[in-house]
């Protein structure tokens, strides 16, 4: 047999939801394993991508500059780079935010928040910086293919991940794109 | 910018309330004469107009959210819409656009400090021949330059009433450069309709006249006509003048023999097809034929109503209008009793307020119910369930226009012109880089290339055929004919001189597409805004293949998947543009991988100007 597939997983400007999703698939996970390891994921708590894999999952937009970096170093290092759930294809709850400057968002939090003592919009360089928008992956990088839903379902992860490992170009059916 | 100080006083709104019956219908009437009186639809007159018509707040706002020329801000004394096609960019009206707002001192879209004016773009006018075109409080105006603009803005700041602003600037022309059979001489106002009415009569009866003849003693009885006159539009082969080339026969039959109440005849002159104005042209010149032809279609197929839809733009032709329809009444032309036969019709004019969609037939429809205009399903088709749910024709002006000439002339004669599948004339609206734009009347068959040599465009590197949504033909097809067997056509040809860059029509057409959506599908409301979003990236330089394959994608989305024609057909000069103005598009991508459409670092300024943070890690 070939040699098996890497995976590598992250989560951005998401919930995770996506990631529980993903465990979801049960006893399928074994049959992955069978066909894949995964490389850097939430899963088994790797941090860095070593070298190159094959299929990159990113769950999440993007909404501060360690995500934007995060999501460079996946198209980097990924062969193919699956955009997972809605927040990653549109942006989704977080970017709701989009309708205001942030600014403002910020100082609701940190200036007028309830019960905020020491006011003051945080600055550590240790945090992360807030982009002034939220955005979808694609609008920042190439992009293979998508996995919309919020969170995508098990069946639907797996359909997709089962082929791409086998070297198939994954096609969701209607039945997995259907949300009502 | 402008601010609402005080709710204005609401009488105007109580009297034009007070015209108009407790109709839902008559929304759309109702705002636009509130719209003129106040120059915006405020609060207050939003309940009372609901309060009214027994209609929801939010249906009213709908409306005014939905046309363009409604708004819920106030537009000031003087509102300006620069036409914003292509030939009018071509003929230089981003720029004199912006001549204006200096002059003015007004930001372009806004409405200026004290109220007075405000300037912003709107889809094409219908004056490619004679642009840059503009609108001013619902008149025309043409043939911009510098020198009109500075007049222009003297008469604004001067507060000089509408009325006494000088007539030149307002000069419309019909250019009407060649005529063929059907518009070579003047049209007689009740000719066609007599001959209707006596079509199929024997030798006596030709030899009577009229008044005895459609007396029922003479044997005539007139419903017989009406068959007859409708044997001569099969004979004619007519096909409707709109685009789609449905034959107008089939449908005034169909519309006939469903068993009704009522039914109607609506002349469809929306004609929001960017580059298109020969419905203005018949409709100032031709009025009499374009309203007989809507009579005898309400002859044959039994109606008492009609309706002309018609587009704001040419509200400058309202007094004209309704003289040619008050008119026609006095010659018992329209009326309860047209010609003494008995037979009842009358024409009212309905009002668009700004949309492109309102064009499609079942759209036009929703309009005139006083809604959106937003399409509905295709089936039952409007002549079967249209206005009011009953069976409605709806054509478009030339057709009526055409139909009158068969009615007067007989359909083998018409059938005698055109090609086999596309009888008779047409009318062709040419604009752009040519000596003589204008309207033409050529038998179908005729080529793009003597339309070009006619109009002395031959240099041409291309030609849009059918506006936006048609096709976009290169030098080499030249030798294609316009006739519904080829280049099937509602009778636009814009033509491109070699220097134009064919990449600033397809931004132009994105554009105007992404506005005049109608919101109703996904394909088509993402769909337009996306392609506009990657054309414009493209025109950044930030474009790359992968941009374009995903162009491509969304195409080929909408094509198959919109919910009408707008959707269906808004790719396709986009598609026509990368088969054939490549190198237009290839010159504009400097990349190979793709980028993002925006710049990474500058999207973190906000936040860095927020934290005072300048650390390595504050940039991208």
């Amino acid at each position: 047999m070939a040699s098996k597939r890497k995976i590598a997983t992250c989560s951005l400007a998401g919930c995770f939801g996506c990631h529980m999703s993903l465990l979801d698939i049960d006893e399928r996970l074994l049959e992955l394993l069978e066909l894949a390891d995964f490389d850097r994921s939430p899963i088994n708590d790797i941090k860095e991508i070593k070298g190159i894999v094959d299929i990159g999952l990113v769950e999440g937009g993007l909404c501060n500059a360690e995500t934007v970096r995060v999501l460079q170093h996946f198209r980097e290092h990924c062969r193919v780079l699956v955009s997972v759930g809605e927040c990653a294809l549109t942006g989704g709850i977080p970017s709701m935010r989009n309708h205001l400057s942030l600014k403002s968002c910020l100082e609701e939090s940190y200036i007028r928040g309830v019960g905020v003592e020491n006011a003051h919009i945080p600055d550590d360089p240790e945090l992360p910086l807030l982009l002034d928008k939220v955005y979808p992956l694609h609008e920042v990088v190439k992009v293979d293919y998508y996995v919309p839903g919020c969170p995508p379902s098990a069946d639907a992860l797996w359909h997709v991940l089962s082929a791409l490992v086998t070297g198939r170009d994954p096609h969701l059916p209607p039945a997995l794109l259907k949300y009502d | 910018m402008w601010r609402e100080e005080a709710p204005p006083a609401m009488d105007a709104v109580r009297g034009i309330l007070e015209s108009h019956e407790r109709d839902p219908g008559e929304l759309l009437q109702i705002l636009i004469k509130v719209q003129h009186s106040y120059h915006y639809v405020p609060d207050a007159a939003v309940e009372l107009i609901a309060d009214h018509l027994r209609v929801t707040r939010a249906h009213v706002r709908g409306l005014v959210g939905f046309y363009s020329f409604l708004s819920s801000t106030y537009r000031g004394e003087y509102a300006v819409y620069i036409s914003d096609n292509i030939t009018d960019r071509m003929q230089g009206s981003t720029g004199l656009a912006t001549y204006l707002c200096n002059r003015l001192n007004v930001k372009l879209g806004e409405t200026r400090q004290d109220g007075r004016v405000s300037v912003r773009f709107t889809s094409c006018t219908g004056m490619c021949d004679q642009g840059p075109a503009a609108l001013i409080n619902e008149r025309a105006l043409t043939r911009l330059t510098r020198q009109r603009m500075d007049r222009i803005a003297e008469l604004i700041n001067s507060r000089t009433p509408m009325e006494e602003w000088p007539a030149e600037l307002f000069v419309v022309e019909d250019n009407f450069r060649r005529s063929d059979v059907m518009f070579r001489r003047a049209f007689e106002p009740g000719a066609a309709l007599k001959a209707a009415m006596l079509r199929g009569g024997d030798e006596t009866l030709k030899s009577l006249q009229f008044e005895e003849a459609v007396d029922p003693s003479s044997g005539h009885a007139w419903r017989r006509g009406a068959d007859e006159t409708l044997k001569e539009l099969y004979r004619s082969d007519l096909r409707g003048r709109g685009g789609a080339g449905f034959k107008a026969a089939i449908k005034w039959e169909t519309c006939r023999d469903i068993s009704a109440p009522e039914r109607y005849v609506i002349c469809n002159a929306d004609e929001g097809e960017p580059g298109t104005f020969k419905d203005r042209v018949l409709l100032t010149s031709y009025a009499d034929m374009v309203f007989e032809g809507m009579t005898i279609c309400g002859y044959v197929v039994g109606s008492t109503r009609g309706i002309l839809y018609i587009r704001q733009e040419y509200w400058y032709l309202k007094s004209h209008l309704e003289a040619v329809l008050a008119r026609r009444r006095e010659a018992d032309l329209l009326g309860r009793n047209v010609l003494g036969t008995g037979f009842a019709f009358d024409i009212d004019i309905h009002w668009g307020a700004g949309a492109y969609i309102a064009g499609m037939e079942s759209a036009l429809i929703e309009s005139v119910e006083g809604r959106r205009a937003k399409p509905r399903k295709r089936w039952p088709l409007p002549v079967v369930a249209g206005l009011n749910r009953r069976p409605t024709v709806v054509n478009n002006v030339e057709t009526f226009a055409a139909a009158a000439t068969i009615a007067l002339k007989g359909g083998a004669w018409f059938a005698g012109h055109g090609t086999g599948h596309s009888a008779g004339t047409k009318l062709f609206c040419v604009s752009g880089d040519c000596e003589r734009a204008g309207i033409y009347e050529y038998p179908f068959g005729v080529s793009v290339r003597e339309v070009l040599r006619d109009c002395g465009g031959l240099d041409a590197q291309a030609v849009q055929i059918s506006g936006p949504s048609g096709v976009t033909i290169t030098r080499a097809e030249f030798d294609r004919i316009l006739a519904f067997e080829d280049l099937s056509t509602a009778g636009t040809c814009m033509v491109f001189g070699p220097q134009r860059d064919m990449f600033d029509v397809v931004r132009n057409f994105t554009q105007f597409f992404r506005h005049e959506c109608c919101g109703l599908c996904t394909p088509c409301r993402v769909g337009t805004s996306l392609l506009e979003m990657l054309v414009e990236k493209v025109a950044a330089g930030k474009g790359s293949p992968v941009d374009v394959e995903q162009v491509q994608s969304i195409c080929q989305l909408m094509k198959t998947t919109a919910h009408c024609g707008l959707g269906q057909t808004a790719p396709n000069h986009v598609i026509d543009s990368l088969v054939k103005f490549r190198g237009d598009w290839d010159k504009r991508m400097k990349t190979t991988d793709f980028v993002p459409a925006f710049d990474l670092d500058a999207a973190l300024q906000e936040a860095r100007q927020l934290t005072g943070r300048d650390d390595a890690m504050a940039h991208l």
